[in-house]
């Protein structure tokens, strides 16, 4: 047990100084690390729909887009450009503060959650996958057309000069020094996406350990079964819908202040079977296994996109970046679904190794 | 008079061309292990769908508990008090033979989402009460040592165990099982006896669907045997065995 705390301290150690060292590398590494955070934020939460619920959702990006544009419509001046009436109630602009826009986009991601699982609710494996992947691209059209015939997201063009995340009077979007030592923009990103992923990871493992958990899981197991326990599948489901996509939510709203700019160019289809991939290839309802493959699968490529100049240059430019990062994520899902089935970090076969994890 | 737990007339329903049931019922008191049986499709798993709100029946009165029964929804049914097995046996597989027992405790506890994120201390007190009646339970069906095997790994007869201590965790007035000897072995049947006997000693009430005729007939105190989605008799089993419509459906006419 002793050795235990002594490991988790360390790895917790190990967390905080990531970023510091791969600063002294260039801002770009940290920016992979805030990246990777978001993503395992989002695989966590489509782990609740799809790990514990069983409920395969292909259109998962389009909570991430729903927290993401709230952010950018709330904390950017293209509302106030657009409706005069809101610029004079706003003569400052509209800013949100972060304590505000978190649970302001949980909140209407897992509503939008809730409406889109209403209607897939008799739904079930290859269907169910179907309808959520056209419900995510609705959302994503609806983002890139709400420009007529009254201009709400800009269409195409995007969102920008979005604030960055002001955390109790802390602006994160510029660095800080402290006592000589110098903290990246993205070093400050990271703190925050650390803290959110560790309290998105302590929820799912609450929930997984709880009656609710259970019902999810009973559910994937079996659905008729767990009728006959008196499980109420309706409410179950979209309770699953909504918290899963709310966590989505939040990484949305994140990702917007992160990056400054949002364009439904960023909600595709491909980021929805990233996100399932993640899930799938760490270790589906594993939330060690799902964190792990929401790293590698977020991280690896972004790594990759820096080692492939010389292999570019071999091929006098033919295999640029884009293309061998596919090619190798492609490849890699290809080996570890054949060598490990289950997730690189599946679920123990007996008993429950989990509950020493937290 | 015994109390009666389940009480149920003039059932029918109809699939298109083929009148499943027509005009079934039975009584069941506490403490009853009660039979239904009759020859393949005679309409048996049909009624069993019916009082479990698998089917909705075109007509009858139900009567739970002495209350007047409705079965609609089926996760209503577990609530009103009617607990089922299946006749291939439904198990959450990837989940341990702990957890599934502790899901059939779901119903009768409550706590919720907010509950479990902060787990207060209401929370934490009902996740221990849910464990340790999980735990006696499967005592009780004799298949303690495998709490924390997964469900799927275990032998199908401790998985027909598990299944019946699943459906003993949601405190039924009544306990249906569905073809529960199916595919067992004689030694398995034998313990599965012991098992119901068990059950109706702790003044529990079971209605047992079986196709096995000696061991419905050795462990039932009334039986009721269908044809053709009709009644054929109804009785203790030594009535039932005697009786001629009875040994004519099964055995053929001109058999005795």
């Amino acid at each position: 047990m002793k050795s235990n705390r002594f490991q988790t301290l360390l790895f917790a150690a190990a967390l905080l100084l990531l970023p510091l060292l791969l600063q002294g590398f260039g801002n770009a590494w940290v920016r992979i690390a805030d990246m990777a955070l978001l993503y395992v934020m989002l695989a966590l939460g489509l782990n609740i729909v799809v790990g514990y619920a069983g409920l395969l959702d292909l259109g998962y990006v389009a909570f991430f887009a729903v927290g993401a544009y709230l952010y950018g419509l709330l904390s950017s001046p293209h509302l106030t450009d657009t409706f005069p009436a809101l610029a004079a109630l706003f003569p400052g602009g509209l800013h949100l503060p972060l304590l505000l826009i978190v649970p302001l986009a949980a909140l209407l991601a897992g509503a939008a959650g809730i409406v889109l699982g209403a209607p897939t609710l008799k739904l079930r494996g290859d269907y169910l996958a179907i309808v959520t992947l056209g419900f995510g691209e609705i959302i994503r059209v609806f983002m890139n057309n709400l420009d007529h015939p009254v201009n709400i997201t800009n269409g195409p063009k995007g969102i920008d000069q979005i604030d960055a995340i002001h955390l109790f009077g802390l602006n994160l979007g510029k660095r800080l020094t402290v006592g000589g030592f110098e903290l990246a923009s993205v070093t400050l990103y990271y703190y925050l996406f650390l803290a959110l992923v560790l309290l998105t990871v302590v929820i799912s493992h609450r929930l997984e350990l709880s009656r609710i958990g259970r019902a999810w899981m009973a559910i994937r197991e079996d659905e008729i079964a767990a009728k006959a326990m008196g499980i109420n599948t309706r409410d179950m489901k979209l309770l699953a819908f909504g918290m899963g996509a709310s966590f989505g939510g939040v990484s949305g709203a994140m990702f917007a202040g992160f990056q400054g700019f949002i364009s439904p160019e960023s909600f595709s289809l491909m980021e929805s079977v990233m996100i399932v991939a993640m899930v799938v290839l760490g270790g589906i309802g594993h939330l060690p296994g799902v964190i792990l493959g929401a790293v590698l699968l977020s991280a690896l490529p972004e790594v990759l996109r820096y080692v492939a100049g010389p292999l570019q240059a071999m091929t006098g430019g033919r295999l640029d970046a884009a293309i061998l990062r596919q090619l190798l994520t492609a490849l890699a899902m290809i080996v570890v679904m054949l060598l490990r089935p289950r997730g690189l970090w599946p679920t123990p076969e007996h008993g429950k190794s989990l509950k020493h994890f937290l | 008079m015994a109390e009666t737990v389940l009480k149920v007339a003039g059932i029918s329903k109809r699939f298109g061309g083929l009148q499943a049931l027509s005009d079934v019922g039975l009584t069941i008191e506490r403490g009853q292990v009660y039979g239904l049986i009759g020859p393949n499709g005679a309409g048996k798993t049909t009624f069993f769908n019916v009082i479990t709100g698998l089917y909705t029946p075109d007509s009858g009165s139900f009567e739970l508990g002495g209350k007047p029964y409705r079965p609609s929804a089926v996760h209503e049914v577990a609530k009103a008090g009617i607990a089922r097995t299946f006749q291939n046996i439904r198990l959450f597989a990837e989940m341990t033979a702990l957890e599934n027992v502790m899901v059939g405790r779901h119903l009768r506890t409550g706590s919720g989402l907010l509950g479990a994120i902060f787990r207060t201390s209401s929370f934490l007190a009902e996740e221990r009460a849910i464990r340790e009646r999980a735990r006696e339970l499967l005592d009780y069906v004799g298949i303690g040592q495998y709490a924390d095997y997964k469900a799927r790994t275990l032998s199908y007869g401790d998985q027909r165990r598990l299944e019946i201590a699943r459906a003993l965790a949601t405190e039924p007035q009544l306990i249906a099982l569905d073809e529960p000897a199916a595919g067992m072995n004689a030694t398995e049947k034998v313990q599965l006896r012991e098992l119901i006997e068990r059950i109706r000693r702790d003044n529990r009430t079971v209605l047992l669907i079986e196709h096995d005729v000696k061991l419905v007939m050795g462990l039932c105190d009334r039986v009721t045997v269908l044809e053709y989605g009709k009644l054929l008799a109804e009785g203790t089993p030594a009535e039932v065995q005697h009786n001629e419509k009875v040994i004519e459906a099964y055995l053929g006419s001109g058999a005795h």
